[in-house]
Order: C-alpha cells, then sequence, then structure tokens
C-alpha cells in the first residue's frame, strides 16, 4: 500500500525509514518545506551549523565515527555551492554522505531564477551519483536508491536535489522495502584463486609487509579485527595509511606506524625492501608511493580493494582481488589457515630483526626545548594527559595533522578523523562537532594549527549552542606552517605570505562565542593547562603557543623514494631538486 | 645518518609521471557502453573522460531500449593500455552504467560510420565526384546543378578516403555521426 504525502514529508519520511537519527544542515528558501516538516517532529535531530561548508564536514565526522552515513540538508544555490568542498573531501576520502539540496521549482529551472544554480552540473565530478528529482512521487524511491549508493561498495557521498514545488506537490510513498532494487550492486566476495595465489605468496614471503589503508575502517569493524589476526599470526609488519590510522592498534607488535610522504623510517624502509606487500583498503596515493618507478622495486604486490579502478591506476600489482575488506580477509584466513599456517619463520625473523634495527633510528626525535613549547612535545603531552580515555581525534590539514598522525596513538578504527585525500583546511572543526554529536559522552579532541582553524572558526556557535565539549587543541605558530616548510625547502625561505599577521585573541575569541579560552606558551605549565582544558565541562579554545619555524620530519620530499627520506637532523640543502621541484 | 642523505638528482620522477607497466603504445578502441537513458547521463560520461584527461576521438549515443530506458553509447578512444584499462574501470564503476565492453578486445566486431559530404563544382570535377561516389557506394541525397550532398556509410577509414578524394574536388561541407559498432555472432 502506498501513502499519500508532500514531498517535504516524503524527504523525513524516508530519512526515518532509513534510520536517520541527525542532520546537519542550514535552512533557506528553497528548503523551507522541509524544515517545515523537520520543525513538527522529534525523531531526527537537525544540527543547524553556521556554514553549509561546515555541515558536510560534520557529517563526515559523524559518519567516520559511527560507520553510518552522514546526512546534510542545504539550500538552493549558495547552499549547494557552499557543500561542494565537504563533497569532494568526502569523494576523495570514501566517505558515505547522502546531501539533500532544495532547488528553485521545476517551472524556473533554467531561468537564473533567485538562488538557482545547476547543481546537478556543479556537483557531478563530486559526487558518486546525484539525482534531480522532478517528480515526488519517485521522490522516496530516489532517497533511498541515494543511502544504497553512498553505502554500497566504495562508499562516497551522493547528492538529491528536490525543487521546491516537487516538496509542496503530494505524491506516493515508497518504502525502502518496496523500492526497486538497483543494478548498482558493486562485487563484495573476492575470487577464491586469485586469494589463494595471494596465501601462497605470502606462506613463502621472506620479507613480507601489510600496507593498510582506509578501506579497511570502511569494510566495518569486523574487517579491523581479520587484519589483526591475519598480521598477528603471520607475523608480517604492518603500517598504515593517514585514513587507515586505528584498524591496527599503535600498540600491536607488529606495527610500523604511518607511511608516506611523513610516515615512520621503519615504515618507509620496511616498504622499500619488502618482497611481498599485502596493500589491503588503499589506493598508492602519491603520498604514498613517492617516486613510483622506485616504489617497493622488488617485491610481490597483492591488491585487495571493492573499486576496479584502484586496480592499477598508480602502481602495477600482481595479483589484485576486487572485493570487501571484510569478506576477503575472512577467505584469505580460512585458505591460509587450511594450508597449515604457513610462514617462512627464518626469513621473517631476520626481517624482523632488520626492522629492530630501523626503529633504532628514532625517526620521530626532535630538538626538545625548555623555553619553548614543541609542537610534538605538545602533542605528546596530550597523548599521554589522554591515553585511556574514550577518546576521538580530528586534525585540520598540514604540519599539525601530520604530527597527530606520529605522535598521537590510535588503537581502535573510527577514532582519527582527518581530510586526507582533498587536504582540506577548515575540515576538523566542524568535523569535530560532527563526532562529538554523534558519541556526546567522548573526549573529542580538534588538533589544529591557528590557520586552518580560522577557516571554520564560526563553528564555534555551533559548539556553543549544543554545548558541544569538543577541544579546540590549537597548535599556533603563526604560520602556515606546511607552507612555509616546502618554501624553506623549494623557494629559498623566501615566506611568501605564509604567515598571520593579525592573529585574533584566541581566549577572548573563545569568551565572545560563549567557550573557554586557555592559552599557554611555557613548557612548565602545559600539563596543568592540558589538564584543565580536559575539565573543563564545555567547549574550549586551547591556544598553544609553539615553535614557530619547526619542520615536520622525516620527510620523503617530492620525486624521491621511500628509500631516500630527509630526517630532522640532516641537512635539508637541495634535497628538492629538478622535476620534483614542480610537484605538489 | 649518512645513508639517509638524500642523493643528488634523486626527483627525477614522481607519482605525477606515471609509468605505464604494459607498455607506451598508443592504442584505439572502440568500447560500447550501456547506460541509463536519463537526463545527464552523457555528461557524465563525457564529464570523466575531460575531467581525467582520456581522449574521445568519436563518441555516438542513441536510446536503444525504449522500455527498459537504455542507450547505448559507442566510444573510440586512444591511450596506452594501462589508461584504457582505467577508462574501462572508470566507466564500469559509474552508477548508471549497465556494462562496459571493449570491442577490440572481446572479439570480432563490425563498425560503421555514416557521413554526409557535400561537394560543390562544375564540368569535369563534378562528373569525376559523382563517379567516384558510385566507386564508393555512396548516394546523392540531394543535388542542385552545382553541387551534390553524398551519404555515405562504411569504416571510418572508408570514410577518410572518400573525404579525401572528395576535397580537390570541391568538398564544401562535412557531417559525420560517429561510430557505431556491435560484436560478430551472437
Amino acid at each position: 500500500m502506498t501513502r499519500q504525502m508532500t514531498g517535504a514529508q516524503i524527504v523525513v519520511q524516508a530519512l526515518k525509514d532509513q534510520g536517520v537519527d541527525t542532520v546537519f544542515g542550514y535552512p533557506g528558501g528553497a528548503v523551507l518545506p522541509i524544515y517545515d516538516e523537520i520543525f513538527q517532529q522529534n525523531e531526527i535531530r537537525h544540527i543547524i551549523v553556521r556554514h553549509e561548508q561546515a555541515a558536510t564536514h560534520a557529517a563526515e565526522g559523524y559518519a567516520r565515527s559511527t560507520g553510518k552515513p552522514g546526512v546534510v540538508l542545504v539550500t538552493s544555490g549558495p547552499g549547494a555551492t557552499n557543500a561542494v568542498t565537504g563533497m569532494t573531501d568526502a569523494l576523495l576520502d570514501s566517505i558515505p554522505m547522502i546531501v539533500l539540496t532544495g532547488q528553485v521549482p521545476t517551472f524556473m529551472i533554467g531561468n537564473d531564477a533567485f538562488q538557482e544554480a545547476d547543481t546537478i552540473g556543479i556537483t557531478r565530478p563530486c559526487t558518486k551519483h546525484n539525482w534531480l528529482v522532478k517528480d515526488t512521487n519517485i521522490l522516496a524511491e530516489t532517497i533511498h536508491q541515494a543511502f544504497h549508493v553512498a553505502t554500497t561498495g566504495r562508499p562516497g557521498p551522493v547528492l538529491v536535489d528536490i525543487p521546491k514545488d516537487v516538496q509542496f506537490a503530494m505524491g506516493d510513498y515508497t518504502t525502502k522495502l518496496k523500492s526497486k532494487t538497483s543494478h548498482y550492486q558493486p562485487r563484495i566476495k573476492g575470487d577464491i584463486d586469485s586469494i589463494t595465489k595471494a596465501v601462497e605468496m605470502l606462506e613463502k614471503a621472506k620479507r613480507p609487509i601489510i600496507y593498510s589503508g582506509g578501506g579497511v575502517i570502511n569494510s566495518g569493524v569486523g574487517a579491523s579485527q581479520l587484519l589483526r589476526e591475519l598480521a598477528d599470526a603471520t607475523g608480517a609488519p604492518i603500517t598504515s595509511t593517514l585514513m587507515g590510522l586505528g584498524a591496527y592498534p599503535a600498540s600491536g607488535k607488529n606495527w610500523l606506524g604511518m607511511l608516506g610522504m611523513h610516515g615512520t623510517y621503519e615504515a618507509n624502509m620496511a616498504m622499500h625492501d619488502c618482497d611481498f606487500m599485502l596493500c589491503v583498503g588503499a589506493r598508492f596515493d602519491d603520498r604514498i608511493t613517492g617516486r613510483t618507478d622506485a616504489f617497493s622495486p622488488n617485491s610481490y604486490k597483492v591488491h585487495i580493494d571493492i573499486d576496479p579502478s584502484s586496480i592499477n591506476k598508480i602502481i602495477h600489482v600482481d595479483t589484485p582481488i576486487i572485493g570487501d575488506i571484510g569478506h576477503v580477509l575472512e577467505d584469505m584466513l580460512k585458505v591460509w589457515k587450511s594450508r597449515g599456517r604457513k610462514t617462512n619463520a627464518a626469513g621473517i625473523a631476520k626481517w624482523q630483526a632488520k626492522i629492530s634495527e630501523w626503529k633504532a633510528v628514532d625517526c620521530l626525535k626532535y630538538q626538545s626545548s625548555d623555553t619553548i613549547i614543541k609542537p610534538q612535545y605538545a602533542l605528546q603531552r596530550l597523548e599521554v594527559l589522554t591515553k585511556g580515555r574514550d577518546r576521538y581525534i580530528t586534525t585540520e590539514v598540514g604540519q599539525h595533522q601530520m604530527w597527530a598522525a606520529q605522535y598521537l596513538t590510535f588503537e581502535d578504527p573510527h577514532r582519527f578523523m582527518t581530510s586526507g585525500g582533498l587536504g582540506t583546511m577548515g575540515y576538523g572543526t566542524p568535523a569535530s562537532m560532527g563526532v562529538q554529536i554523534a558519541h556526546p559522552e567522548s573526549l573529542v579532541v580538534n588538533v589544529a594549527g591557528e590557520a586552518s582553524w580560522l577557516m571554520n572558526m564560526q563553528e564555534m556557535g555551533t559548539a556553543t549552542q549544543y554545548n558541544l565539549q569538543t577541544k579546540q587543541f590549537i597548535l599556533n605558530n603563526e604560520r602556515l606552517g606546511m607552507v612555509r616548510q616546502w618554501q624553506e625547502l623549494l623557494h629559498g625561505s623566501r615566506y611568501s605570505h605564509s604567515w598571520s599577521e593579525s592573529l585574533p585573541d584566541f581566549v577572548k575569541l573563545a569568551e565572545a562565542f560563549g567557550a573557554k579560552g586557555i592559552r599557554c606558551s611555557d613548557p612548565a605549565d602545559l600539563d596543568d593547562a592540558i589538564m584543565e582544558m580536559l575539565d573543563h565541562d564545555g567547549p574550549v579554545i586551547f591556544d598553544c603557543l609553539v615553535e614557530k619555524h619547526e619542520n615536520c620530519y622525516p620527510m620523503i620530499p617530492s620525486g624521491a623514494a621511500h628509500n631516500e627520506m630527509i630526517m630532522g637532523d640532516a641537512s635539508t640543502e637541495g634535497a628538492i631538486t629538478g622535476k620534483g621541484g614542480a610537484l605538489v | 645518518m649518512n645513508a639517509l642523505a638524500l642523493k643528488k638528482g634523486a626527483s627525477k620522477k614522481s607519482a605525477y609521471d606515471l609509468k605505464n607497466p604494459l607498455g607506451d603504445e598508443v592504442e584505439t578502441h572502440t568500447l560500447s557502453v550501456i547506460v541509463d537513458n536519463e537526463s545527464g547521463v552523457l555528461a557524465r560520461v563525457i564529464g570523466l573522460f575531460s575531467g581525467r584527461g582520456y581522449n574521445i576521438d568519436s563518441l555516438t549515443v542513441a536510446e536503444t531500449d525504449h522500455e527498459g530506458h537504455l542507450s547505448r553509447v559507442t566510444i573510440v578512444t586512444t591511450g596506452t593500455p594501462a589508461v584504457i584499462e582505467q577508462i574501462k574501470a572508470q566507466l564500469d564503476r559509474m552508477v548508471p552504467i549497465h556494462s562496459v565492453s571493449d570491442l577490440t578486445v572481446d572479439g570480432p566486431s563490425v563498425e560503421r560510420e555514416l557521413a554526409m559530404i557535400k561537394v560543390s563544382g562544375k564540368g569535369d570535377k563534378r562528373v569525376e565526384a559523382m563517379r567516384l561516389a558510385d566507386i564508393f557506394r555512396a548516394n546523392v541525397v540531394d543535388t542542385t546543378l552545382t553541387s551534390f550532398v553524398f551519404e555515405i556509410t562504411g569504416t571510418p577509414e572508408k570514410i577518410d578516403a572518400f573525404v579525401e578524394l572528395m576535397r580537390p574536388l570541391g568538398l564544401t561541407d562535412l557531417a559525420r555521426t560517429g561510430v557505431a559498432a556491435l560484436p560478430r555472432g551472437l
């Protein structure tokens, strides 16, 4: 039986049908009928942000910390265009997100009406798929289909554009169960012959490594469990991308730390020297591979990915396995066990010894100071003082983000939210709000730089309105630290526009928003100040004044190979030469 | 720490110089793609090609299944084998795309294109154009005392050859449909 209701009622009913409890949004002319329906119900909580971009990042934070899709509701025109950055961010980081946009009435489309934009055209390349709904009768089905597409296969953002007259008109409501099945059904189970081949190679490997990524986290908590079992049972050392941190615990015995441009020495050296690489849900991004023709030159490579277009895109692999990480790892473990749990124990023991040598280099060592707070020290203290707590970390983008990945530890998936692929400054503050809304009792810390943080600072208003406890931990070097670092290395230390001349007083700014502000500039006071932040019942802006010209190391310069890292105390003169200088 | 120091000139290549492991020869492939016949679907396909820097040599699209709301897009594209593989994978994961087949590698196929060619002239040139059209089995679909419009169907190569012959004989206008193709046999 179909029920007749208005388009706006259909939107709210479809969201309820999909189990949505939270919507992040901002009202405007073209979505007023939907807001009117939201007003008249209590099942779905609407969070009013201060900028549509923040709604998308908050939804990303919500999605990444819960594993459920994030939902965004914004108006036409500027509402939709402001959401573009967040959708692109979610596309590159494979975050499930449903964006509902209002649109001018169907009869006005194409007339350059007030707040009209070609939302479908603008968002086509930054969504997995998008729909313009011109008929109220297919609205419910389209929304159900949108959830299916966003959450199936490689997750990503989708957008449903709903003209205002479609919201007012009456139409049939189709339930989730009654909706016709989509032909979009990505492959879940991996090919068993390929899995067996991968196991054979793993059994023989003298120098195996597991290189895991965000796909493990997207596949669900079970996938992380299986990954841990595989790494621990076979003794294979494991490294992870920025997106995959937490899938394998940082305290685990085989953990190498993050790999890539600012990865650890041991992880990158092991990637370079291994003879067997199992890539699990990662995509050989350029931050990971460095120079591709020198990438892990002597290894047999297995790549598990749910997206066939990730296979052989950048690095040619020997055995691709297309499927869901959880399913493939489960089959892989089954095959490995049924073949007698073989490993090349002698080879791996030597390999572990080699890795221990690399670890002894202590690549994250830095010059400590009694007089000024080193950013690495600030994060080490944050780590110590929050260890064991129910903790979620978000970050902005830049040096602080890399230091957070290096100096904070993650024991579980869904605990680290950061903009990896797109590198969106301004991500962390709204993302931390989204995480806090999903986990009201947990500690949520946004590790930020002052420049990134200012990009979405208006969201402190959201934090105080909903009494979100998020702690904004700003490593303030009065610089665009990563830009400055590159200018130092590549552009003769000509610091073109990479500093801020008139930063706000962050303590007063916090107070202006009705939050608490704390400033700390002396390493001796840092622990007390961090404790004060953690103990405060409400949002905090923590202005941590740190060393202004600290560089983030180790670093694989653009255009270099994994075994060509610059270390903290090495000379950086002439480090990036020739073509590498043109890379980002 | 000397072993860690960066070698001079270490930055010749990077991820931006994607090395193709399967060979660097550029190949031409004909892809047959079945898509939902919905608004904007062609823009999605074309946007994928322009956004990722792939080539389109020719593209034809029309509805082929009215009941099922399906269209067939036939794309002729060039690229190294790795790029062709990427194009197919990128197309195949798009939501409104039902199937992607590479007619160039999937077995024998037939490819045809239609062109209309306007040739203006008098005297010997006009007679020669008519004679050559006959050899190529082109039809005259419009004529005046000083012009013909020929319609010719065939492989792109055949059409290329005919067009080249018509140029010195007074070719003034040309319209081509692009390739339509199907696999041979069942």
